[in-house]
């Protein structure tokens, strides 16, 4: 149609055109800037993977992570043809840079669960906005995390050992390690995600596929919408579906890092023999995990003009969960040290005055600053809501969050029980390598994702518009069509509750 | 109001043109708020075979239209149900027992012993039984979501139209197929165009 009007103010009262952080209680903010037709939402988000030509940055960025991967594979043949002793690893640090990095991927991707399933059994409708790159940052991060058990066995070519494959050896793995749990949790996180993912993704592939021009752009895209025809009895099943797959990814992403953590808590370390570990890490993967996506959700809006769709109170939301997962990891650090004086055990009580004042100290500290004095920034409305300064403290968050599991790793394992069998980490060329080739992964991997595929949930974004409310009645009588038949308009135009007089979309008076 | 008919306009006469080549009429609104009144009135006229299609879904639209509740839920529970046994039968099989079953080959279990616990230690069984019960869940709840929508269908007669290029976009759609006892083509042109559509128009089988 030619008459789609362009740029009509969406303001409600009480927000700014382009600020909507404002607390206006009896108004919902909104979450979709500048825009107040389904089309121009389509656009937005579409025009990023049918532009001919990136921008610049993407290039830039595509080649350093390429780069990267390029590392990440040498690094990872080396390992693999001359053995686990490339690594800085001894005896008894027999774990270090590899679980770390195993721990802190997979602590990443919590946060595009927390998104995309808790989020949306809370009906924290600002989640549309970013729950599609967030997930695929889960993806992406889980494939990171895969890696690392999986060189770090030794003998790579055994890695199916892991998996209880019918086999005339009577060999089966021991269900009751938690080393094996990691396997089936980890393994159904991945899967569970995907499908999450993937489903989410579906009828917005249509929208490409409807609009593709290419020849190619049409097979693919319209291989993976599957024929997605937005029928409404297609949606209902979907919407169950979709509700069904948040609720089981709930428990499930609670699930990972507890069992994650129970690799070291069913342990006897001094340091990691601690009850506290499954909620504490859950809280610290959702904080790492926060932080990575506001960390790439700046850039990404900035890049491909998405500022009206990811806005700045989908990022101050962002950083107020920062601010309270923060407070949580702060909390679980104190505690942790309280335990260990409260149980008497002497071992426990060494091992964290050794964190905080042994051979590692630095390490402790930059965790502590990082992590729990960092975020307290966010207490200001000024700091949430400044974009270099929310960039600058969420890198520091991840730094800080890489260097926690660094140290409940190796500090704990460096000096445990027999002071004679004690040593000291320290990471070699390949150990930094394959860890900055896991961002290089992590990095291609999500600017393949923004190029291709469409970054935001169209159509869950289009359904939190107030227009999307079948009870709406803003431009319907400004329409240049006008309403033919006399049909039902008149019955249905109540006037949404919320809209003050005066607020229509194009500043006249909403109908009737 | 606008009437594009891709169908020569005379051959439709009452309902004397051949079923096969009309898959039936669509119906175009450019509001949710258009589109549920006037299915509304679709279902109240006693149709069956016809549907809505909207670039999102809209909320309520479900009672306009008369759907009934998925059994999907229950379906998806069974399949949890049956991951949950799964993973208990897995473990207490390959770290209890001593005897042989046929998996793909003949296997037979191993009874590990670890520091003098009990061979079928449910404790310990636990993680990987959640994990396998949402795994299942997870994944026959989408499996069966495209199975009882009929999909993937790569061709379907509405995909082949331009005009409903646009309901991924932001275009909301009725259909009437041809199929239902109570389409008569012209009738039931009239009837949608009553409706209050923007356009109406025959889809071509």
């Amino acid at each position: 149609m030619s008459s789609l009007p362009v740029n009509r103010q969406t303001a409600l009262p009480g927000f700014q055109e382009s600020d909507n952080t404002a607390e206006n209680p009896g108004v919902r903010a909104p979450l979709v800037l500048n825009m107040d037709r389904f089309g121009q939402v389509t656009r937005q988000v579409c025009q990023v993977a049918e532009s001919k030509k990136p921008p610049f940055a993407w290039y830039a960025a595509f080649t350093i992570s390429l780069g990267l991967v390029g590392l990440l594979g040498f690094c990872v043949n080396y390992l693999i043809f001359t053995g686990v002793g490339v690594w800085g690893l001894n005896n008894p640090v027999m774990w270090a840079f590899d679980i770390t990095n195993f721990v802190f991927w997979v602590g990443i991707g919590h946060a595009g669960t927390l998104i995309s399933a808790i989020l949306f059994l809370f009906r924290q409708k600002w989640r549309t906005g970013i729950n599609r790159f967030a997930e695929a940052m889960t993806i992406f991060a889980v494939i990171c995390a895969g890696i690392f058990p999986g060189i770090h066995v030794g003998r790579v070519w055994l890695a199916y050992w892991l998996f209880p494959i019918p086999n005339q050896m009577e060999m089966w793995p021991q269900f009751r390690s938690p080393l094996l749990w990691d396997v089936f949790a980890v393994g159904t996180y991945f899967t569970v995600s995907f499908v999450f993912w993937f489903v989410g993704m579906v009828p917005d592939l249509a929208t490409l596929r409807d609009r593709a021009t290419g020849r190619i752009q049409q097979f693919a895209y319209g291989l993976f919408a599957l024929g997605w025809r937005g029928s409404n009895r297609h949606w209902h099943r979907y919407e169950r579906a979709y509700l069904l797959l948040a609720a089981l990814s709930t428990p499930l992403v609670l699930s990972v890092h507890s069992v994650v953590s129970f690799d070291f808590a069913v342990s006897q370390v001094p340091g990691w023999h601690t009850t506290i570990f499954p909620p504490y890490f859950v809280a610290g993967a959702i904080f790492s995990g926060f932080a990575m996506v506001v960390t790439l959700a700046v850039p990404a809006r900035q890049l491909f003009g998405l500022k009206d769709l990811i806005t700045l109170r989908h990022l101050d939301n962002m950083n107020k969960i920062i601010l309270v997962t923060g407070c949580m990891v702060g909390y679980a650090y104190s505690m942790e040290f309280f335990i260990a004086w409260y149980s008497g055990a002497v071992y426990e009580r060494f091992a964290f005055i050794n964190r905080a004042f042994g051979q590692y100290w630095w390490a402790y500290w930059i965790m502590v600053s990082c992590n729990v004095i960092t975020p307290q920034l966010f207490w200001f409305k000024s700091i949430r809501t400044s974009i270099p300064i929310m960039f600058a403290l969420c890198l520091v968050v991840n730094i800080g969050m890489w260097f926690e599991r660094f140290v409940i790793i190796v500090t704990s394992l460096a000096n445990d029980f027999l002071p004679t069998s004690w040593d000291f980490f320290t990471p070699t060329w390949v150990d930094m390598g394959t860890m900055l080739g896991a961002f290089g992964l992590f990095g291609t991997l999500f600017l393949l994702f923004c190029r291709y595929l469409p970054m935001i949930a169209i159509a869950e974004v289009k359904a939190t518009m107030p227009q999307a409310n079948p009870h709406w009645s803003g431009y319907a009588a400004h329409d240049d069509h006008g309403h033919a038949g006399g049909s039902a308009q008149p019955s249905f135009a109540s006037p949404d509750a919320l809209r003050s007089p005066g607020s229509g979309p194009d500043g006249g008076p909403s109908a009737p | 109001m606008t009437t594009l008919s891709p169908i020569p306009a005379p051959v439709i006469q009452g309902n004397q043109i051949p079923r096969k080549r009309l898959y039936g009429i669509m119906a175009e609104f450019h509001d949710p708020a258009a589109l549920m009144a006037a299915a509304d009135k679709v279902r109240m006229a006693g149709f069956r075979w016809w549907d809505c299609h909207t670039p999102f879904p809209v909320h309520g639209l479900d009672q306009a239209m008369g759907i009934k509740r998925t059994i999907l839920p229950v379906l998806v529970f069974g399949a949890g149900m049956t991951g949950t046994m799964i993973g208990f039968c897995l473990q207490a099989f390959t770290n209890a027992a001593s005897f042989s079953i046929w998996a793909l080959v003949w296997v037979t279990g191993y009874p590990f012993l670890i520091s003098g616990k009990p061979l079928i230690s449910l404790p310990a069984f636990i993680p990987v039984m959640f994990e396998l019960t949402i795994l299942l869940s997870a994944l026959s709840a989408v499996g069966i979501m495209f199975l009882f929508n009929g999909l993937p269908r790569w061709n379907h007669p509405l995909l082949a139209n331009k005009r409903f290029l646009r309901v991924t976009d932001d275009r909301f759609f009725i259909v009437i197929e041809s199929r239902d006892p109570r389409f008569f083509a012209s009738r039931t042109e009239q009837f949608l165009k009553d409706l209050g559509a923007k356009a109406v128009e025959m889809v071509e089988a």
